[in-house]
């Protein structure tokens, strides 16, 4: 699966396009791909902070349960509800399933992110 | 594995090995003035025959033949003798964590259908497989209704049983969680509903309440879920006396139950080990500690029992697990299984029935007597009671005691402002004869000096 240009990536196999200062926030391929079935989607409330680098949710898989780490500092603005009772959108269409929506509070921070080609050959690596 | 005690001739390959002249050499850095220079003052080894003795003579002190009126969260029932026969087979006995279904079908089963029994009696739509004791599981309860809110206060009431609310305490002052304590109507012993109200707020994460409590009453439930649904907190449901559930609503206002199984087949032994116990509502299942066993079907298509959402639990999330309890007391909940597959649901509903008339017919005997009374006398209660008696009951136990009758449980160490006051039990375990000796004793009152 290609990794979208537009979007910028994180070390944590998450990934955020920007439309205004309003970040879309899912996780990569080469994540789902790890983790497996996904049967859960733990996600912040509409209204709460989130933290640069730090944990805003999680995902559980049959294997395993996995913090999500934030790309950006910023507020929610809206969550995917459908994924609440089809998680499994993840699996099908990582890149296209969003998990959370933010407003970002420094929209400098994207830029500061891995691009495609540096996230795939950030995960070249880590094969 | 074989155990093989290690010979002389071993020690000294050790220490020969390691550099060191002698054992004491190892202790060299245990300063002098602490270090034991005699041998253990321990009697020297015996026989089979002579231990045998031993112990049968030290048997012999053991009280027997009392009459019981104690419960206050550790209750006397009849324990079915298959139990035991049950327990002790080896596949059950000696089982270890049941990791691999493949091997472990027989302990998952068991789990499984104790889970679903819990679930069936406590109204609730989830059970896990077993905490440690209704204390902890209360504590956990707590801990649980924080994570699902995201609040962090919670809301106790006075009527809980007090070391409960000491095992709560404990788990909330290391997590930093305030607690409030909601006082119980003189009157009627059940939960002060104006208090509560004033109580719960758009902070409070949880209310917990038992029911039956520990004055035996049974809570207003339908009541106390509506005053903390509306602030959006979490209704938390103790309940100590599991037999209760023959004949007592089940409280399926509740957000999450946490019992205590040991009325269900468990013996009293010295206080353990006891056996707790949490359900939920389903939309709470991910936040629920410990283990949970889920039926499924093999590759074969055939029925199989699993370990299941067990992704967010120690041996695989480590620090981030959801929380501390890392086993189940599956033993003990198999013993709870076989009780409550003995009894049935009918049994189960007569066995509360005759627990009900035992307590009414002690508590009327028992308060007729010249002095006594029946403290909230007109709220509904289990099979436990409240008596004050003019006298000091530290006068009048002993001389229960002298007619073989271990009387009520002193409630001034928790509850000072009812007086001499005493909580009784009246389980199936009792019979006529012993309350009306016990009522005799009462009548009696003291002798003359």
């Amino acid at each position: 699966m290609t990794y979208p240009a537009n979007y910028r990536y994180t070390r944590e196999h998450e990934w955020i396009s920007l439309d205004g200062n309003i970040g879309t926030i899912g996780i990569t391929d080469y994540a789902q791909n790890s983790l497996g079935d996904i049967v859960y989607v733990d996600v912040p409330k509409v209204g709460d902070q989130v933290t640069a680098n730090a944990t805003f949710g999680s995902v559980e898989s049959v294997k395993a349960v996995s913090d999500l780490f934030s790309p950006v500092t910023g507020t929610v603005t809206a969550i995917n509800e459908e994924l609440k009772s089809s998680p499994d959108k993840i699996n099908e269409a990582p890149h296209d399933a969003w998990i959370v929506k933010v407003e970002l509070a420094d929209p400098a921070q994207f830029d500061a992110l891995l691009d495609a080609a540096a996230y795939e050959a950030f995960i070249a690596e880590e094969q | 594995m074989r155990y093989l005690p290690k010979s002389p001739a071993e020690r000294d390959r050790m220490l020969a090995e390691i550099g060191a002249a002698s054992i004491a050499d190892l202790f060299a850095v245990i300063p002098a003035e602490y270090r034991l220079e005699r041998d253990l003052d321990v009697p020297r080894q015996q026989a089979e025959s002579e231990i045998v003795s031993y112990f049968r003579a030290a048997g012999q002190k053991n009280a027997t033949d009392y009459a019981s009126f104690l419960g206050a969260g550790a209750y006397r029932h009849y324990r079915p003798v298959i139990i035991d026969s049950l327990v002790q087979r080896g596949e059950f006995l000696t089982s270890y964590t049941p990791y691999q279904a493949e091997i472990t079908q027989g302990t998952l089963q068991a789990i499984f259908e104790f889970q679903t029994m819990i679930a069936e009696l406590t109204g609730m739509d989830v059970a896990n497989a077993s905490m440690y004791d209704g204390s902890t599981g209360a504590a956990e309860a707590v801990m649980m209704a924080v994570r699902v809110t995201g609040r962090h206060r919670a809301v106790v009431a006075a009527t809980v049983h007090p070391e409960y609310r000491e095992v709560i305490a404990t788990y909330a002052k290391h997590q930093r969680l305030p607690l409030t304590l909601v006082a119980y109507d003189r009157e009627t012993g059940r939960v002060d509903l104006a208090a509560l109200e004033a109580s719960v707020t758009e902070e409070t994460a949880a209310v917990l309440v038992q029911s039956p409590n520990f004055f035996g009453v049974i809570e207003d439930i339908p009541a106390i879920a509506a005053i903390t649904h509306a602030k959006g907190a979490l209704l938390i449901v103790s309940i100590a006396e599991a037999v209760s559930l023959g004949v007592v609503r089940p409280p399926v206002e509740a957000d999450i139950v946490s019992m205590e199984a040991q009325s269900f087949g468990v013996a009293l032994s010295y206080g353990g080990p006891f056996c707790g116990v949490i359900a939920a509502k389903e939309q709470y299942l991910r936040q629920m500690p410990g283990r949970l066993v889920g039926q499924t079907v093999d590759s074969n298509g055939y029925r199989g029992f699993v370990l299941t959402l067990s992704t967010r639990e120690q041996h695989i999330r480590r620090e981030k697990a959801t929380s501390n309890i890392c086993t189940n007391q599956a033993l003990v909940a198999l013993m709870a299984t076989i009780f409550l597959t003995v009894y049935g649901k009918e049994g189960i509903r007569e066995l509360a029935e005759h627990n009900l008339a035992k307590a009414s017919y002690a508590a009327a005997a028992l308060s007729g007597q010249p002095g006594a009374k029946l403290l909230f006398a007109g709220a509904p209660r289990f099979h436990e009671f409240v008596l004050q008696t003019a006298e000091s009951p530290l006068l009048w136990s002993q001389r229960l005691m002298d007619e073989k009758i271990v009387g009520g449980l002193d409630l001034s160490r928790w509850y000072p402002e009812l007086g001499n006051a005493t909580l009784w039990c009246a389980t199936e375990m009792v019979t006529r004869e012993q309350i009306d000796a016990a009522a005799k004793v009462l009548a009696a009152g003291p002798l003359e000096a």
